[in-house]
């Protein structure tokens, strides 16, 4: 049985990829087509960011009621925002060659901020690695996860205000928000963002019910 | 009665750790050592930036090696005793002040050791003491907490360090923005806002690590 969402995250996507290449967008300086990538690389940082919000509430879920199931979810969604962490940075990277001209820069604080997530998660993974036992490594990963996640939304959602970043919107470079992200634009963004997250919520569903498969397996 | 366990327990840190000079001795030691090989291998330094991001380097990773130690000791019978006898948010708090204390201290020697080997090049040391004070306490709540996780995975030293790094980052960013502006003699006015966001995040850690040290605890 297919749920409809499930449908509208593949006609959502597909939308954005046939008509985010086809629709007007604004000349601005420097952008010029490369603003397109804004259908593609920010809902995909607001997919990942969005599971890893989600990984965060079920070990909030975990800690309170002490269940298996909500450590599962958590660590399939902190596996899945690490995942999505991937094709946000190669679309960000080839977006920075064309406009910044290079793949990489220590400078902007978005870009740490990610790299930053990429190890905290790195090191989740790590930290139940070496944790035999089910509880104990349920309730351990738990805590470390609400503590990781609280630093790193500390480093990308406050530090980066403090300082300039070079990303579009931020120190006096043009901006997709304010004036230039259109009524026109609107029509393929919002779906986009839409369509990512669900694809997300998607790809977790087909995770989930395979790690229950495993779990129950190894049970027996 | 409630004060009076939190003050016990941080007689106690004092004592375990004063018993065994060995201890103690052994992280001046490793101050002085690293301090020395930087200042061997990097022979002068002229840019600010590099004094400035060798120091803190340095210091985190004395920072990391110290704190690791902090759980350690923790072993199934003194556990069970702690348990039963103390409450969680007492202990973890007593460990932090400890910790906070310490850290402190050994921040101020490095600094020390430091400018002696390799020369100071701060301006506003005011500025620089007050980043060195807060910026070690917020190390130590992060650390004492990171401490507590790695010793429940079987105490694994590599896995303190990869725990802890990426979380100590936005600190320690913060830290050295503050203290390039320390180095470079800004007006305080400049660095509120940076000042205001380690204070901030200190409150955070604290409160973060005695609500979350409760879920650790249990066996």
């Amino acid at each position: 049985m297919i749920k409809w969402w499930k449908i509208l995250a593949a006609v959502m996507i597909l939308y954005t990829l046939v008509w985010g290449l086809l629709n007007p967008v604004p000349r601005l300086d420097i952008l010029n087509e490369t603003i397109r990538n804004v259908y593609y690389h920010v809902p995909i940082w607001f997919a990942m960011l969005f599971q890893m919000g989600y990984s965060v509430v079920f070990a909030i879920k975990q800690l309170a009621k002490n269940d298996m199931r909500s450590d599962l979810i958590s660590n399939q969604a902190a596996q899945v925002g690490l995942f999505l962490s991937i094709p946000g940075l190669l679309t960000g990277c080839m977006w920075a060659k064309f406009t910044w001209g290079t793949w990489w820069t220590f400078e902007d604080p978005k870009l740490n901020g990610v790299a930053i997530a990429v190890l905290i998660y790195l090191a989740y993974f790590i930290l139940r690695s070496s944790i035999i036992d089910e509880l104990k490594r349920a309730r351990i990963a738990a805590v470390y996860n609400i503590f990781a996640f609280v630093m790193m939304f500390v480093f990308i959602m406050i530090l980066p205000r403090l300082t300039d970043s070079l990303h579009p919107g931020n120190g006096g470079n043009p901006a997709f928000g304010k004036y230039d992200l259109d009524s026109n634009m609107r029509t393929v963004f919002y779906p986009a963002v839409i369509g990512w997250v669900l694809l997300s919520l998607w790809i977790l569903d087909i995770k989930k019910r395979l790690a229950t498969l495993h779990y129950q397996k190894h049970e027996e | 009665m409630q004060n009076g366990r939190l003050s016990h327990l941080i007689k106690k840190e004092f004592l375990l750790e004063f018993r065994q000079k060995s201890t103690f001795a052994g992280i001046l030691v490793y101050i002085v050592a690293t301090v020395f090989v930087s200042a061997l291998s990097f022979k002068k330094i002229i840019h600010p930036m590099v004094w400035n991001a060798l120091f803190w380097v340095i210091f985190m990773f004395i920072a990391v090696n110290v704190s690791s130690k902090s759980f350690m000791q923790e072993t199934k019978g003194k556990g069970l005793f702690n348990y039963l006898y103390y409450n969680p948010r007492q202990f973890i708090l007593g460990k932090i002040i400890y910790n906070m204390l310490l850290m402190a201290t050994l921040s101020l020697l490095t600094f020390f050791f430091y400018s002696w080997f390799v020369g100071s090049m701060v301006q506003d040391m005011g500025m620089f003491l007050t980043t060195l004070l807060f910026s070690s306490t917020a190390f130590s709540g992060v650390l004492s907490l990171m401490s507590a996780i790695a010793s429940k995975a079987n105490n694994n030293m590599s896995l303190m360090a990869i725990l802890s790094f990426p979380v100590l980052m936005p600190l320690l960013l913060v830290s050295i923005k503050l203290s390039k502006h320390a180095i470079d003699g800004l007006a305080w006015s400049v660095s509120y806002k940076y000042l205001l966001i380690l204070i901030m995040l200190n409150f955070v850690v604290i409160a973060l690590a005695t609500i979350l040290f409760n879920y650790l605890w249990r066996e």
